[in-house]
């Protein structure tokens, strides 16, 4: 992530602060900064999302095309995922700066998307073993202050939610092969069902609690965070600890008690 | 020497001049005199020059500038400033203890990393400026050093108003460093007032709830200020601080209640102006 340097007065006036639950900002511990959500923001793409948390500004792209489905799951799609750190949004992701950080957000974003049920990949089957669609979910970060993987997770439900996929209508050619036609009709098409799409929630231990959105500074403070992607009903499907510090056993059920607790408010446009 | 400002330009517009050549911030196109930033325009005698208002940093001898130390040289810090050179604190422009006449030994440059570290925060004085622009600071004044604990807000420097003084105790309870950079300092009050910020002592002393809460509120108010673009000095600060007591700290960076904030500080600006 971008650094920020911070003064060591600082570090302790932010780490009691936080003991005392008032942030630098005025928010409790469990308070989000204020969450921006607009959709159909890219009109090439088949579903785009930008979302805007404090300063941290994100940008994601869904386009459809048609695949292969995987030889081990010959009757599903599936989502391919590509972050973008660009230089916009701050001078170390320059040039290959940003690379790092882009690998390990897809990573954890593959991770998250890994299981049956975030997205109802057997719609995304056009006949079985031989054609499917292919979500490429492209994220780009204009601003970075800090919380990217909630910022993320929340552009990505968002654009999925606002991709339409044509409607494709199979007919058999003369050579016995499948010929796919898709309709011309823009208004045509399939919408996905988001409901069981995750959210991740990062939380930051700084000093002896934990924080949610945590910005730059606070970030700096902690020494280690935990990022959970979880559904709305409740179902966890990743967990993954970043950081160079240890957390206590006891601390990460803290966390995710609070974490099942606390969850990103959605807003549909 | 006439010195008068006559408007705003915007980048690509014509400014009107009588001399060809202008001077900063245009260019000649077609044999008429455009903007090539926007901001204000700015004559003396013959010549028109346009100041931007979206820029780094310009220091001048006698600025207040709050900043961050980025290197540890030799015999000198590097200090970030948001202008557009690092500006440079020299080891001899700094009160060290045991004395303002003592003369700079071996030891103290070796030493000092103990008083100043990288990322440590300061208030200083621009004693000068170097010929490629660079800012050679000072801390030679009880009231300039190192800076504890508080929050640092990091604003434009053409918001900040120039005057007498940029250290305000302000009646809320808490006080504030309006460098003239863009960068605000603000810290909760120290009890004795003659203990100045020029010794290298922090205060690592936990801040009080109450205190919190005010630097918290400022905070967020000079965000309010600063998205709309209203000049901060210490009345208008302080305006916008009584106009938002009735919302909560955390609920002022939300874009309706930042715009009745700021209308509410304006109103009472125009009516003491009035």
């Amino acid at each position: 992530m971008a650094t920020v340097h911070v003064s060591e007065a600082e570090k302790v006036y932010i780490l009691h602060g936080i003991r005392d639950d008032l942030r630098v900002d005025g928010r409790s511990c469990e308070d989000y900064r204020h969450m921006e959500i607009e959709t159909d923001v890219v009109s090439n793409t088949d579903g785009s999302a930008k979302v805007t948390l404090g300063d941290t500004a994100v940008l994601v792209g869904v386009k459809a095309d048609i695949g292969k489905p995987r030889p081990a799951v010959p009757n599903e799609g599936y989502l391919e995922f590509f972050v973008d750190c660009s230089a916009n949004a701050t001078p170390e992701f320059e040039g290959r700066g940003g690379d790092e950080l882009g690998t390990e957000l897809s990573n954890t974003l593959y991770k998250v998307f890994n299981n049956k049920h975030s997205v109802d990949l057997k719609s995304l089957c056009i006949s079985a073993g031989e054609h499917c669609w292919v979500l490429y979910v492209d994220v780009l970060l204009l601003q970075c202050d800090g919380n990217l993987y909630d910022a993320i997770s929340v552009a990505i439900k968002a654009a999925l939610f606002n991709t339409k996929i044509p409607k494709v209508h199979l007919s058999a050619d003369e050579e016995g092969g499948k010929e796919i036609e898709l309709s011309d009709d823009p208004y045509d098409c399939v919408r996905l069902d988001v409901e069981n799409v995750p959210c991740i929630v990062t939380l930051c231990k700084v000093g002896h609690r934990h924080v949610v959105d945590a910005n730059l500074q606070e970030k700096a403070c902690s020494v280690a965070s935990l990022i959970i992607a979880v559904t709305h009903k409740g179902t966890v499907t990743c967990t993954r600890k970043v950081g160079m510090g240890s957390l206590e056993p006891e601390s990460i059920f803290e966390m995710t008690q609070v974490n099942a607790s606390g969850r990103p408010f959605m807003l549909h446009s | 020497m006439t010195d008068t400002t006559s408007g705003v330009a915007m980048a690509g517009s014509s400014v009107p001049g009588v001399s060809p050549r202008g001077g900063h911030g245009t260019y000649v196109d077609d044999d008429k005199l455009t903007a090539s930033v926007a901001g204000e325009v700015q004559r003396v005698d013959k010549l028109i020059c346009v100041r931007p208002l979206q820029t780094r940093f310009n220091g001048e001898v006698g600025d207040v500038v709050v900043g961050r130390i980025t290197e540890v040289q030799q015999k000198r810090w590097k200090v970030e400033t948001k202008s557009r050179l690092d500006s440079v604190l020299l080891l001899s422009s700094v009160n060290l203890p045991g004395g303002e006449l003592r003369r700079r030994s071996a030891e103290d440059e070796l030493t000092m990393r103990e008083y100043l570290q990288e990322g440590d925060l300061i208030s200083a004085e621009v004693q000068s400026v170097f010929s490629d622009g660079a800012l050679s600071l000072h801390t030679r004044s009880l009231k300039y050093g190192k800076l504890g604990q508080g929050v640092l807000v990091q604003l434009s420097p053409s918001l900040i108003k120039r005057q007498k003084t940029h250290f305000h105790n302000l009646p809320c309870g808490a006080s504030m460093i309006l460098g003239n950079n863009g960068f605000v300092w603000l810290y909760p009050t120290p009890e004795q007032l003659d203990e100045g910020a020029g010794g290298f002592y922090t205060n690592l002393q936990p801040v009080g709830l109450s205190d919190r809460e005010v630097i918290s509120r400022l905070r967020n108010c000079l965000l309010a200020l600063a998205a709309h673009k209203v000049l901060l000095y210490d009345t208008s600060v302080l305006y916008c601080y009584e106009s938002s007591v009735q919302h909560q700290v955390k609920d002022i960076l939300k874009p309706e209640v930042m715009e009745e904030i700021v209308m509410l500080t304006q109103q009472k600006l125009l009516e003491q102006e009035g």
